[in-house]
C-alpha cells in the first residue's frame, strides 16, 4: 500500500512539570512518517504525560510539538488531527459499532454518503464489517480495538497514538494482536507511537523504541540495538535481563572480575573506564555457557537452580565471589539435566557484546 | 438455588418493623382516603362517585391539577439545566475542593424547609433584600412584587429542590468514564458537541432519576408553596388542605388527593421509561465494572440515598 497517510513529528526541548514535580525533562524525538515509534519505560517516566503532550491534552510547559514543521503546541485535541486508541479503548457504549467510527467524521461536519463510505472502508481494513451494528458491550476485547483502531484511524489522522494498547488484552490474544495491528499500521502507512511499560510489546512491534526513566531519555535505538549495545546501565537492565557483575579497571585497560577473572575489552568498551575505578559488567543470560570445571579460564561456580521451561532451559549459578548469574540455553530431551549443587565451569561466549558501565557509588 | 419457605420468611424478619410502619403510616392511610372518597356528601351517609364526577365537571380543579404538574416540570427542568454545570465544576474539581462542593450541597438538607422558605421571603419581600437594593442603587422606583408570583415560586422551590438533583445527576458523571469525553475530544469533537453525544446519554440515568425527585418533591411541597405563593397562588395541596380544613369537605379532598397522587405517580413512571431504555441497562451494566468512586464521590453516592425522605417533604396532607 501507499505511504501518503504517514506525517513527520518532531519534539524539541519538551518539558513539563505537575506542581513542583518535573514530568518530562529536555525531550527531543524525530518521527520519520510512517514509522512506529515505542515510548517504553516503568511507570511514573512520563512517557504518558509524553503522549497526552503529542495528543494536545496537554500543553507542555516548554518545547515544541511539530507536524510536517508545522508547531501545533498550542493546537487542541479537537484541532490537532492526532488519533488516539485509549487503553480501556474508549469505545461509546451507548453506539453502534458504526456510530463509534463514525463519530469523529461526523463530528467534523462530513456528508452522510461520505461518513458511510469511510466508515465502510475502516471496518473493512480491521475486518470488522459484519459488526457495525453491534455495541461495545457485545464485542470481545480484540474485537473492541480493531473498532477504537478504525474509530482513531477514520478521520485520517497526522500520527496514532497508542496507549498500552495491549494491556487489557489476555496473554494468547496479546500476539496476535500484536502482529495484526503491526501488519494494519504498517499497511496503512501511518505514523505510529505507542506507550507501554512491557519491553516485549515495544520491541517486538516498533521500528523504534524510546526507553524512559524519570522524565528523560535514556536511549532511542532499534530494538536489536537497545539489546545488543545498551547506552546505560538502566537501559541495560531494564531490557531484557543482565547478569551484571562487579569489577576493577586494571592498570592496562583489561577487567579484574570480584570472581577472580580478566576480561580482555575492546576500546569501544573500555573507553570511559579509568585505570582503578570500579565497574559492573553485564553478561546477558545467553552469552554464557557451561562447560567442564577444567576448562581453561572457565569461571568457577556451583549451580543453584534449573528451571526447565519447555524449549529453553534457565539455570541460575553463583560465583566463588558469591555474585549469582542466569544462563538461558536451549534444551531438547536428549540434554543431560545439570544437578544442583553441581560445580560448573562458565564460559562467555561473545567477548564483543559484553556491556561496561560504571559503578554506581554505593 | 431452592430455599425453604421459612428460610425465606426468616430472611425477610429484619423488614418487618419497617414493613409495620408503612403499613400503619401509608397503606392505611391511603386506603382510608380512598374509602373516604366514595362518599357523596360530607355527612358519609350515601355511596357513589360524585366527588370524581365533581372534579371532572370542575374546570377549577382539573387547572389546578394542570398548573401543579407544571410547577413541578417546571422546577426539575430548571434545576437539571443548573444541575449540570455545577456537575461539570464538580467533576472537574480536585479532591479538596469535591469535598467542599459535596457539603455545600449538601447544605440545604440540613436547614428545616420552612426555615429555607423563609430566607426567600425575606430575599423577594416587598421590603427584601432584592427591592432594598434595587430601590437604593436608584435602578427601580418602586418596589416590585416578586413574592406571591410564579416566576418567585419556581426561584425558591429550585433553588430549596437542588440537592435533589445534583446529588443523583453528580453520582452518574462521576461513573462516566473520563477516557470518553476525551476520547470525543480527540476525534474532533467541539465541547458543546462531546456533552450533547457523549456525557449527557450516559448520564441521563441519573439526569432521570434527579427530575423524577425534583418533580415529586416540587409539585407537592406544601410549606413552600403555600408560604410563598401566599394565598394567591393555588395549587393542589394547598387545595385539598382548603377542601379539608376550611370546607369540611372531606370526601371530595381524599377523591382529590387520590387524583394527585395518580397524576404524580403516572409523569413519573412515564419519565422513568425515558430512563430505563435499552442504552441505560446497558450502561448501568457497564458501570457496575467501573473502578470504586473516590471517597468524596462515595459521599455523593451515600447521599443520594436520602432522596425518599426529602421527596416526602409537603406531602398534601388531607
Amino acid at each position: 500500500m501507499e505511504r501518503a497517510h504517514g506525517h513527520r513529528l518532531t519534539l524539541t526541548g519538551i518539558e513539563h512539570h505537575f506542581g513542583a514535580t518535573r514530568a518530562l525533562e529536555a525531550i527531543s524525538l524525530d518521527v520519520a512518517p510512517g514509522e512506529f515509534v515505542a515510548l517504553l519505560g516503568p511507570s511514573g517516566c512520563g512517557k504518558t504525560t509524553l503522549l497526552q503532550i503529542i495528543g494536545g491534552f496537554i500543553v507542555p510547559d516548554a518545547g515544541a510539538v511539530q507536524l510536517d514543521g508545522r508547531h501545533v503546541e498550542a493546537v487542541p485535541a479537537n484541532r490537532r488531527g492526532v488519533g488516539m486508541v485509549f487503553q480501556s479503548y474508549a469505545l461509546f457504549p451507548h453506539l453502534s459499532v458504526f456510530e463509534n467510527v463514525a463519530y469523529g467524521l461526523k463530528a467534523r461536519g462530513e456528508r452522510r454518503e461520505r461518513v458511510a463510505a469511510k466508515v465502510a472502508e475502516m471496518l473493512a481494513l480491521v475486518q470488522m464489517q459484519h459488526f457495525a451494528d453491534r455495541r461495545p458491550a457485545e464485542l470481545s476485547g480484540g474485537q473492541q480495538q480493531r473498532v477504537a483502531l478504525a474509530r482513531a484511524l477514520a478521520v485520517e489522522p497526522a500520527v496514532i497514538l497508542l496507549d498500552e494498547p495491549f494491556s487489557a488484552l489476555d496473554k494468547n490474544l496479546r500476539l496476535d494482536m500484536q502482529i495484526e495491528i503491526k501488519r494494519l499500521l504498517n499497511g496503512y502507512g501511518v505514523t505510529s507511537i505507542m506507550v507501554t511499560h512491557d519491553q516485549e510489546e515495544a520491541l517486538s512491534m516498533a521500528d523504534r523504541v524510546v526507553v524512559m526513566n524519570h522524565g528523560r531519555i535514556e536511549q532511542i535505538d532499534t530494538p536489536e540495538a537497545l539489546y545488543d549495545r545498551p547506552a546505560s546501565l538502566f537501559v541495560n537492565q531494564f531490557i531484557g535481563h543482565a547478569n551484571l557483575i562487579g569489577g576493577t579497571i586494571s592498570s592496562t585497560g583489561d577487567i579484574r572480575l570480584s570472581a577472580g577473572y580478566d576480561l580482555v575489552l575492546s576500546p569501544r568498551q573500555s573507553a570511559a573506564a579509568q585505570p582503578g575505578s570500579r565497574v559492573l559488567v553485564s553478561l546477558r543470560p545467553e552469552n554464557l555457557k557451561l562447560v567442564p570445571t577444567a576448562t581453561p579460564g572457565a569461571l568457577q561456580a556451583r549451580l543453584t537452580a534449573v528451571l526447565p521451561l519447555g524449549g529453553t532451559e534457565v539455570i541460575e549459578a553463583e560465583l566463588a565471589s558469591g555474585e549469582t548469574v542466569k544462563i538461558h540455553r536451549s534444551r531438547t530431551a536428549q540434554s543431560d539435566r545439570p544437578r544442583p549443587g553441581a560445580a560448573v565451569g562458565l564460559a562467555i561466549t561473545d567477548l564483543s557484546s559484553i556491556g561496561v558501565f560504571p559503578a554506581p557509588p554505593t | 438455588m431452592t430455599k425453604s419457605k421459612s428460610g425465606t420468611l426468616r430472611d425477610l424478619l429484619p423488614a418487618l418493623p419497617l414493613a409495620a410502619l408503612f403499613l400503619v403510616g401509608f397503606v392505611l392511610p391511603l386506603t382510608v382516603l380512598g374509602a373516604l372518597s366514595f362518599f357523596q356528601s360530607p355527612e358519609f351517609t350515601e355511596l357513589g362517585f360524585d366527588q370524581y364526577r365533581r372534579f371532572a365537571d370542575d374546570g377549577l380543579a382539573f387547572s389546578i391539577l394542570a398548573d401543579t404538574l407544571l410547577i413541578g416540570a417546571e422546577v426539575a427542568t430548571l434545576s437539571l439545566c443548573l444541575a449540570y454545570p455545577l456537575g461539570l465544576v464538580y467533576l472537574a474539581a480536585g479532591p479538596r475542593l469535591r469535598t467542599i462542593l459535596t457539603f455545600l450541597i449538601m447544605l440545604p438538607l440540613l436547614t428545616s424547609t420552612v426555615v429555607r422558605t423563609f430566607a426567600w421571603i425575606v430575599i423577594l419581600g416587598r421590603e427584601g433584600i432584592v427591592n432594598s437594593i434595587m430601590q437604593a442603587l436608584g435602578i427601580w422606583d418602586q418596589p416590585a412584587r416578586l413574592i406571591y408570583t410564579w416566576g418567585g415560586l419556581i426561584l425558591a422551590l429550585t433553588q430549596i429542590q437542588l440537592p435533589l438533583m445534583a446529588l443523583p445527576l453528580i453520582n452518574s458523571l462521576i461513573r462516566l468514564d473520563p477516557t470518553l469525553p476525551k476520547a470525543a475530544e480527540g476525534l474532533g469533537a467541539s465541547r458543546v458537541r462531546v456533552f450533547f453525544t457523549v456525557i449527557l446519554p450516559l448520564t441521563r440515568p441519573g439526569a432521570v432519576a434527579g427530575w423524577l425527585l425534583v418533580f415529586a418533591a416540587a409539585s407537592t411541597a406544601f410549606i413552600t408553596q403555600s408560604l410563598i405563593g401566599g394565598g394567591r397562588i393555588i395549587l393542589m395541596p394547598l387545595y385539598i388542605y382548603q377542601q379539608a380544613v376550611g370546607e369540611q369537605a372531606w370526601p371530595f379532598a381524599a377523591a382529590l388527593s387520590l387524583i394527585f397522587t395518580a397524576a404524580v405517580i403516572a409523569v413519573v413512571v412515564a419519565v422513568d421509561r425515558l430512563g430505563k431504555d435499552r442504552t441505560a441497562a446497558r450502561t448501568a451494566r457497564l458501570k457496575a465494572e467501573a473502578a470504586p468512586a473516590a471517597s468524596a464521590d462515595a459521599g455523593i453516592a451515600a447521599m443520594v440515598s436520602l432522596k425518599p425522605e426529602q421527596a416526602d417533604i409537603g406531602r398534601p396532607n388531607a
